[in-house]
């Protein structure tokens, strides 16, 4: 088995990669045109009462699980349930743990790719397309494949595969040098370079002035304002959708739910401090996101744009159609575009090798692969999700379909199971002393009914939120059912067939980790029966 | 950018930004207890009577 001995070698390190993990393209791209949208006064309010009572309790609580389970020797989703849910159906709660981070990976390293793919791009000149933003999302529609299933594998347009390939490559080669040579090594030196390069950006932009003397409106100064100027707080905070806005960007920012904190976790010992730890990998995320995230893109699209260019433009929109003609509108746009998509790239895949790290972890100790059998039979798997993704590239719908009812819905569950499981079944008494074995801060008195009580429900009101209108497609104003497009896809009049074969996909995935979880929970039987009095535990530490 | 734009990006980064140095300075300052080995002399008895 078990017998994976691996722990990380220095506390910066598990911090960092933990931070790595969290920080993504949502804190550059997705945050600054939430805040924008829903008027940065309200929205901050209910973004850092998220943080408060959602965000950190959960991290705590997964640290702590994590670190609880890795001492039994399990370091994977099915495993720490198995060790936290003394049932034999217990370890099959854990297959959310492994479905998120790979089914997340399939899509998410194109994504990757398209980042250093711009990167290059600016650097070789070929992104100076002119001052209309049509260029841009023509020359990012036919680069990702978004204008026909296929193309990007046809010649002549098949850039985008081949940096998938080279990130590809780059995943599984840190990945197969294991937590402390690949992970940790990595995430030492590309979130302080992440830190480092967005700071340069931020100076950038903030130094900007106004750019275009006929334009007197469009200042550095007005774009913060666009971004951070308060409107009818009062009237905001009684908008339901901007607190799914804020709580959903908290949970997603902070990676929480997503299974890869308690495998992280679970490679500590028990005299490892996780509070401060936690909140340290909390506050790197927090940090990255409003003081650099938030002060970099919406100012900088604005200058140049004014409000009516970012109006409308979602995540996608942002980053790779509106903030290429942005950059290329700067003095040594090569530099600063350059710059901006490889921290980007540094973002994504400190986040996409946290996703593999679940996974291997499981082959290793459920089926008793060796680290390259393991890297191997992953990387074959995600190979399939990521060729799948990219052929169906049209409109991005496999991507689409599968960030939403993985990277989404499944999100919620976990979440929502992890903290229940702390507060209820691990019991908040117990949780609480294990979370504070090694400790070198104490977590707050006053947390402990929001662990107990408040996250649970307020995270289930979110997601019932969350349900009503993306997927009931609730109309408060009308309170009238229009079930969304991601359910018509499935179920419509007018179905789509690549939203239902990306269905049967992640279906296919499930069944899979289900039996071979199924083979996992009786290899830990054998092993135990075979060790007479020993404990689970001591032949996995063996 | 109006006084309240001020006040909110200010609360907001000055929040994160405190908080974040704050931990990376708990983090880094941090030293683990190290183990001491007591020599002869250090051991109290507590069966001798003072002089």
């Amino acid at each position: 088995m078990p017998g994976n001995k691996e722990r990380w070698s220095s506390r910066l390190g598990v911090i960092l990669a933990v931070a790595g993990s969290a920080v993504g393209l949502g804190n550059f791209l997705r945050f600054p045109g939430l805040a924008a949208q829903y008027g940065s006064g309200a929205f901050m309010i209910a973004y850092f009462i998220s943080l408060l009572i959602l965000g950190i309790p959960i991290c705590w609580a997964e640290w702590t699980l994590g670190r609880y389970a890795g001492r039994q020797g399990f370091h994977s989703s099915p495993g720490i349930f198995h060790a936290l849910i003394r049932h034999p159906l217990g370890k099959y709660v854990g297959v959310l743990g492994m479905l998120i981070p790979v089914v997340i990976y399939m899509y998410y390293v194109y994504i990757e790719a398209w980042c250093v793919g711009y990167a290059v791009f600016f650097l070789s000149g070929h992104l100076n397309l002119g001052g209309d933003v049509a260029a841009y999302g023509d020359f990012w529609s036919r680069f990702v494949g978004a204008t026909e299933n296929g193309l990007t594998f046809s010649t002549g347009h098949n850039q985008a595969v081949m940096f998938l390939l080279l990130v590809f490559t780059l995943n599984f080669l840190l990945i197969y040098r294991g937590l402390v040579k690949g992970i940790e090594f990595f995430c030492k030196y590309a979130m302080p370079a992440l830190i480092l390069l967005a700071i340069i950006v931020l100076v950038r932009v903030l130094t900007l002035g106004t750019p275009d003397p006929t334009k007197p409106d469009q200042s550095v100064l007005n774009g913060l304002g666009y971004m951070w100027n308060p409107g009818d707080v009062w009237a905001q905070l009684r908008n339901p959708q901007l607190w799914l806005a804020a709580s959903g960007q908290i949970f997603f920012s902070l990676s929480v739910g997503f299974g890869i904190v308690i495998t992280y976790a679970s490679y500590l010992t028990r005299r490892d401090d996780i509070v401060l730890s936690g909140l340290s990998a909390s506050s790197a995320n927090e940090f990255c996101e409003v003081a650099l995230g938030g002060l970099i893109t919406v100012p900088a699209a604005f200058v140049f744009l004014g409000a009516a260019g970012i109006v409308g433009q979602g995540t996608f929109g942002l980053g790779f159609k509106v903030l290429p003609l942005v950059f290329s509108k700067m003095p040594a746009p090569w530099l600063f575009g350059a710059m901006f998509f490889f921290l980007l790239f540094l973002a994504a895949i400190t986040s996409s090798l946290s996703m593999l790290q679940p996974a291997i972890a499981f082959l290793e100790e459920g089926l008793g692969l060796n680290r390259k059998q393991s890297v191997a039979f992953l990387g074959l798997l995600t190979a399939i999700g990521c060729v799948f993704v990219v052929y169906f590239s049209k409109d991005l719908k496999a991507l689409d379909t599968m960030d939403f009812w993985v990277g989404t819905v499944c999100i919620f569950m976990m979440a929502t199971t992890l903290i229940i499981l702390f507060g209820w079944g691990l019991g908040l008494e117990r949780g609480w002393k294990e979370a504070h074995y090694g400790a070198e801060m104490r977590i707050p008195d006053f947390f402990k009914p929001i662990i107990k009580f408040v996250s649970p429900l307020y995270l289930m009101g979110v997601f019932a939120l969350f349900l009503l209108f993306n997927v009931f497609g609730w109309d408060p104003a009308t309170g009238r059912f229009e079930p969304t497009a991601y359910v018509r896809d499935l179920i419509g009049p007018e179905p789509s067939t690549v939203a239902r074969l990306s269905l049967v996909l992640m279906a296919i995935v499930v069944v899979f980790f289900l039996i071979l979880i199924g083979t996992a929970g009786k290899r830990w039987q054998k092993i135990k029966a075979q060790t007479g009095s020993e404990t689970e535990t001591e032949v996995i530490q063996r | 950018m109006t006084t309240a734009g001020w006040i909110i990006m200010g609360l907001s980064v000055g929040l994160v930004t405190s908080l974040f140095i704050w931990c990376l300075y708990r983090v880094l300052a941090y030293k683990p207890p190290v183990d001491k080995l007591h020599g002869i002399d250090d051991i109290d008895t507590h069966d001798v009577e003072p002089d």
